[in-house]
């Protein structure tokens, strides 16, 4: 217990260290940006009929003018008191935009993480263990095709299918046009995530099928398989028995790393469908020079990523015998 | 009384494919004869790369699908056919592999002995059967990587022992124990032997097989050279020039090396795969070498000591 107390005790301090390399970094790409707020947020005509006072107080607003180590480090202070500050662009606490915004993704997300990981895992293990047959061939083209696809293009094409020829699904945003919010029912959010979800899950699909099939095929040419088929035992008791039992930690990690591959999915999926997600919102927050959003919202992924591979390893050492029992006897 | 395991002229190659996209057929096993009896222990000896393995995953069925098996197996009088073998493995005919990695690293022992089976009856016999090697009741709920070596490979026999076996295949089953406890290990061997099945030790650690063994099959480069009594070896009886070779570079026995190395799979060339290490070669040797019997043993070599020459 002491040695699991140390254990996640250095991983936050770990994720303190990332995030704050993190938001440096992004801090420091906003600043090389070329990109000018005010010419950008309201406009070179508007500004052409400003006067010096307004421009000046535009500028103060903005933070043209203040140095940017200042900047940072009073970013830095605010948010390490809990004040994320606000967001330029929408006039609100930096929160609460995260937060209303990560609802809109988190659902979008959880879907496609848990729909990836279960059909990946599923076609994995059934490719690796009927390798080299038409099965096998087919779920490995099919991955092979959609990881070489990018996501953006994968959302037009399904778009194109169900919204434009079909017309079944919503072409985007996350409610129906014209309706007032409170009468928005779960059902028509549900009907609006299906497309982006749908994209996410594909693309993400590939990716864990494949490295389960090469895990499968290792451990059916591993000694201890050899031997299970030496003493008898079927094909499918090997799966089930030690196929299953010894995919199961890669599967974790596999399952955990790829909540990043969903976030950075996300970005491009929101963009694609106009959803108003965490994703499109960093891409506003990019584009408009939102410094406090934009900070706020790499911050507030990195360290679900980070949360993500935290649980893998604490799972590891709940599911690896040799992690548990080694952890015990320390 | 019948052998409980006859091979004869058994081929195991292998389809290579070299640079992506020729095929050649790599021949690992050639021509391989040997009888297992009931109540002996059979030991086949030869050094590493010399295909010994192949022989038992031949013998259960469980080559890889890249290779390709020739020539008779008989189990009991009866051909072992590949669907033969498959319903008689694991119970009729057992392995018992080298070490731990033959075993599960995520299962425990005790489930990984009962083979699935989880009714009271499985269970008091695992429990029999750990006891009957040493091994306590607390040994089924360890993990593979909690074994020690010696622990490890009793686990393993007691997999086989858990059955009640016509023929034990025992491929290599000492490497990394000291040499009392390989000897424990080849007293249970024995012992099984004793009881009525036939044990084939497969092992390239020519003497510790002589301890048990009842005849020796010498393994050269996929081929048996010579199949002999483990008196003859002791008695100066040998008759095949790689089995004297084998014999003299034991440490008791003058420590004498030979020069040169075991040719590779497809590297040998025609007729005795031996004869460029051979100092009793001649040129008849590249042609075909049939097997003859000398001395109450049978021997692959056109000259053999203890043999006349034709």
């Amino acid at each position: 217990m002491k040695h699991r107390l140390i254990f996640t005790g250095k991983k936050l301090i770990r994720m303190a260290l990332l995030l704050l390399g993190v938001s440096l970094a992004a801090f420091l790409l906003m600043s090389a940006s070329p990109l000018d707020p005010l010419q950008t947020n309201v406009g070179q005509a508007a500004l052409g009929t400003m006067s010096q006072e307004q421009i000046a107080k535009l500028e103060e607003y903005w933070g043209v003018n203040d140095p940017p180590l200042q900047r940072y480090l009073g970013w830095l202070g605010d948010f390490v008191r809990g004040d994320m500050g606000t967001s330029l662009l929408y006039r609100q606490p930096v929160s609460q935009v995260i937060g209303q915004r990560l609802q809109n993704s988190l659902w979008l997300m959880a879907f496609a993480w848990v729909f990836s990981g279960l059909l990946g895992l599923t076609l994995g293990i059934l490719a690796g263990a009927s390798r080299e047959s038409w099965g096998d061939k087919l779920i490995r083209g099919w991955c092979l095709l959609i990881s070489s696809t990018p996501t953006f293009w994968l959302a037009l094409v399904l778009l194109i299918v169900f919204a434009v020829w079909l017309g079944v699904l919503p072409s985007g945003l996350s409610v129906p046009i014209g309706v007032d919010a409170a009468s928005v029912t779960l059902g028509d959010r549900l009907y609006h995530a299906i497309l982006p979800a749908l994209t996410l899950s594909i693309t993400g699909v590939a990716n864990i099928a494949l490295h389960t099939r090469e895990k499968m095929i290792d451990i059916l040419e591993s000694d201890y398989v050899l031997f299970a088929r030496a003493r008898g035992e079927s094909k499918t008791s090997i799966i089930l028995r030690h196929g299953l039992r010894n995919v199961a930690l890669p599967a974790i990690t596999l399952q955990f790393a790829s909540i990043s591959e969903i976030f950075g999915g996300s970005v491009l999926v929101e963009q694609v469908f106009s959803y108003p997600g965490l994703g499109q919102t960093a891409v506003n927050a990019g584009l408009g020079s939102d410094l406090p959003l934009l900070l706020g919202i790499t911050v507030v992924s990195a360290a679900i990523v980070f949360g993500g591979n935290l649980i893998a390893d604490l799972l590891y050492g709940v599911v690896d015998p040799k992690i548990r029992r080694g952890a015990a006897r320390a | 009384m019948e052998p409980v395991l006859e091979v004869k002229d058994l081929s195991i190659s292998f389809t290579q494919y070299q640079g992506g996209t020729r095929r050649r057929e790599l021949p690992v096993i050639r021509n391989l004869s040997l009888t297992v009896e009931a109540g002996q222990v059979a030991a086949v000896v030869g050094s590493s790369g010399s295909g010994k393995s192949l022989l038992a995953h031949g013998i259960l069925g469980i080559l890889p699908y890249n290779s390709h098996m020739e020539g008779e197996l008989r189990y009991k009088g009866q051909p072992l056919t590949p669907k033969r073998s498959e319903a008689l493995r694991g119970r009729e005919i057992v392995l018992v592999p080298q070490g731990v990695t033959y075993l599960d690293p995520l299962m425990k022992v005790g489930p990984q002995l009962r083979g699935g089976r989880r009714d009271a009856q499985a269970k008091a016999r695992s429990r029999a059967v750990l006891e009957r090697y040493g091994l306590g009741a607390e040994t089924e709920e360890l993990y593979p990587f909690e074994l020690s070596g010696g622990m490890a490979r009793r686990v393993l026999i007691a997999t086989a022992a858990a059955q009640s076996p016509g023929l034990l295949i025992a491929d290599e089953p000492t490497p990394g124990l000291d040499a009392r406890a390989a000897g424990r290990i080849l007293g249970h061997f024995r012992e099984i032997a004793d009881q009525g099945a036939g044990v084939l030790l497969i092992t390239h650690d020519l003497e510790l097989a002589l301890t048990i063994a009842d005849k020796v099959a010498v393994f050269y480069a996929g081929e048996t050279v010579e199949e002999a009594n483990a008196s003859d070896f002791s008695a100066g009886r040998l008759r095949h020039p790689y089995t004297n070779a084998l014999w003299n570079a034991l440490p008791q026995n003058g420590f004498t090396p030979i020069p040169g190395a075991q040719p590779w799979p497809g590297e040998e060339g025609s007729g005795c795969p031996f004869a460029p290490r051979c100092p009793r070669r001649t040129e008849a040797c590249v042609g075909e070498i049939p097997v003859r019997s000398v001395n109450g043993g049978r021997v692959r070599c056109l000259y053999p000591e203890g043999g006349e020459r034709p």
